[in-house]
């Protein structure tokens, strides 16, 4: 059987959550592997709600946000960016594809945009494999 | 009482020996009954004891090895309450860093590969050895560097590297006084609130980080928050209760206390706190200044990284 990434993404209230309803309300399709979390701003996105997704089991994290200088509260989008930066420097040490974590800015008009996002980091994650943290913890001794 | 080490370098122990006169208020309230640094008592003596014999165990260092498993089995049967005492049995400590690399990767480099080994057989340990007086044995080294709670079920913990002697001996003597104790799976001997709470250098709103340094790398004024001068310190997301001895020292805070209350992963707190300090927008400016933290696994989890969600680096062997 082909491998079904499990795909665990943060969505923003404002723009992307609204953004990714607009895909659903204009009935466009897009990758089911996409679990989507509703967040009220990217700057709530703590570096621990990406590790404890790994660690559940996701294959990937999609982190989405305001574009720079739309954020709702102003500069919690450029928190996010500086946290995703460092945070792919971590799990890369941790032995975790970088890949594996993805930030986007996604705007409440662009349902077409995250559709399509949807699906080309579905495929980048499909190519990477399965991330075997959960099972690293599981066999832990 | 009884005092174990398990994968730790002894400094734990030595924290215990630090009460120094007031020892003797120690043994006026308990029998020292296991403490392998100061006492000849076997393994076979504690494994000999009734269930619950032994009050209070401070049981310091990780589980790395059999043995280590084993005692941390026995003494938790032995004991009324057992504490998980320093860095070490709290979150890994420094013997947790081997979580980077697995069993095969360590035995390879210190058997075999190390420019000052000479093993011309290449003989790596084996947990049994025929001679002709019998059988030798050695504990079993494990992959993983585990925590004691991760071991067994632990009623305390203790944090630091080494905890304070100070604050070992107000445990101490709480749990002699017949006090109500804090419920089970408390962190003691420790501060609620932060590192930054309690030390004294000087601290404003500007923390804008344009370049990380380290320590050397600048002229410290002695006085400035050293997050404020670009010198990463771990204060944000460590507990208070140390007396902040290495920021006194002119050291930044690196992490030994362990995360404040509700803190599961206490450096992806840290990493959360540093990053948004970085001052700058653009992602190949984020990107320049963030590779200046040149070792971020290390650096944030120096004593937590067994004890952290993610536990050890993902290997292709370990798939």
């Amino acid at each position: 059987m082909d491998f079904e990434p499990t795909i665990v993404s943060f969505l923003c209230n404002w723009c992307s959550y609204t953004g990714a309803d607009l895909a659903g309300t204009s009935r466009m399709k897009y990758a089911h592997n996409i679990r989507i979390i509703r967040v009220m701003c990217s700057g709530r996105i703590d570096p621990i709600f990406v590790l404890e997704s790994f660690k559940d089991g996701a294959d990937g994290v999609l982190i989405c946000g305001c574009h720079p200088g739309d954020c709702h509260y102003h500069e919690g989008n450029y928190k996010c960016l500086r946290r995703y930066h460092l945070l792919k420097k971590y799990i890369a040490q941790m032995g975790i594809d970088p890949g594996r974590l993805h930030l986007e800015w996604i705007s409440a008009s662009e349902g077409k945009q995250f559709a399509e996002l949807a699906d080309s980091f579905t495929e980048t994650v499909r190519g990477l494999g399965p991330c075997h943290v959960k099972e690293i913890i599981e066999n832990f001794a | 009482m009884a005092v174990y080490w398990g994968a730790a370098c002894g400094g734990c122990c030595v924290s215990v020996l630090d009460v120094h006169e007031k020892l003797f208020d120690v043994v006026a309230n308990a029998d020292l009954v296991f403490w392998p640094i100061a006492l000849d008592i076997k393994y076979a003596d504690v494994e000999a004891m009734e269930d619950k014999f032994i009050d209070i165990t401070l049981f310091n260092g990780a589980v790395r090895n059999s043995e280590n498993e084993h005692m941390a089995k026995v003494l938790r049967q032995k004991s009324k309450l057992l504490v998980a005492y320093g860095s070490c049995a709290h979150m890994g400590g420094i013997p947790g860093l081997a979580n980077f690399s697995t069993k095969e990767e360590i035995l390879k480099q210190v058997y075999l590969k190390n420019i000052t080994t000479e093993n011309e057989d290449a003989t790596l340990p084996n947990v049994s050895y025929e001679v002709e007086e019998g059988t030798l044995t050695l504990p079993k080294f494990y992959n993983d560097v585990r925590t004691l709670d991760q071991t067994v079920v632990v009623d305390y913990y203790m944090p630091g590297c080494p905890p304070q002697t100070e604050r070992l001996l107000e445990v101490f003597m709480a749990i002699v006084s017949g006090n109500e104790l804090p419920p089970k799976g408390s962190v003691i001997g420790a501060y609620d609130k932060g590192q930054c709470d309690e030390c004294t250098r000087k601290k404003t709103d500007n923390k804008h980080i344009k370049e990380f340094k380290r320590p050397f790398e600048i002229e410290d004024d002695g006085e400035t928050c050293f997050l404020e001068q670009g010198v990463i310190c771990l204060g944000p997301a460590t507990r208070g209760g140390c007396g902040h001895r290495c920021i006194e020292g002119n050291a930044p805070c690196r992490g030994c206390y362990g995360p404040p209350p509700d803190v599961s992963d206490p450096g992806a707190k840290m990493m959360s706190a540093v990053a948004t300090m970085i001052d700058a927008n653009e992602p190949e400016e984020i990107e320049r200044i963030t590779n200046q933290i040149v070792d971020p696994a290390g650096t944030f989890y120096r004593f937590s990284l067994p004890g952290s969600i993610l536990r050890r680096k993902v290997k292709e062997s370990l798939q």
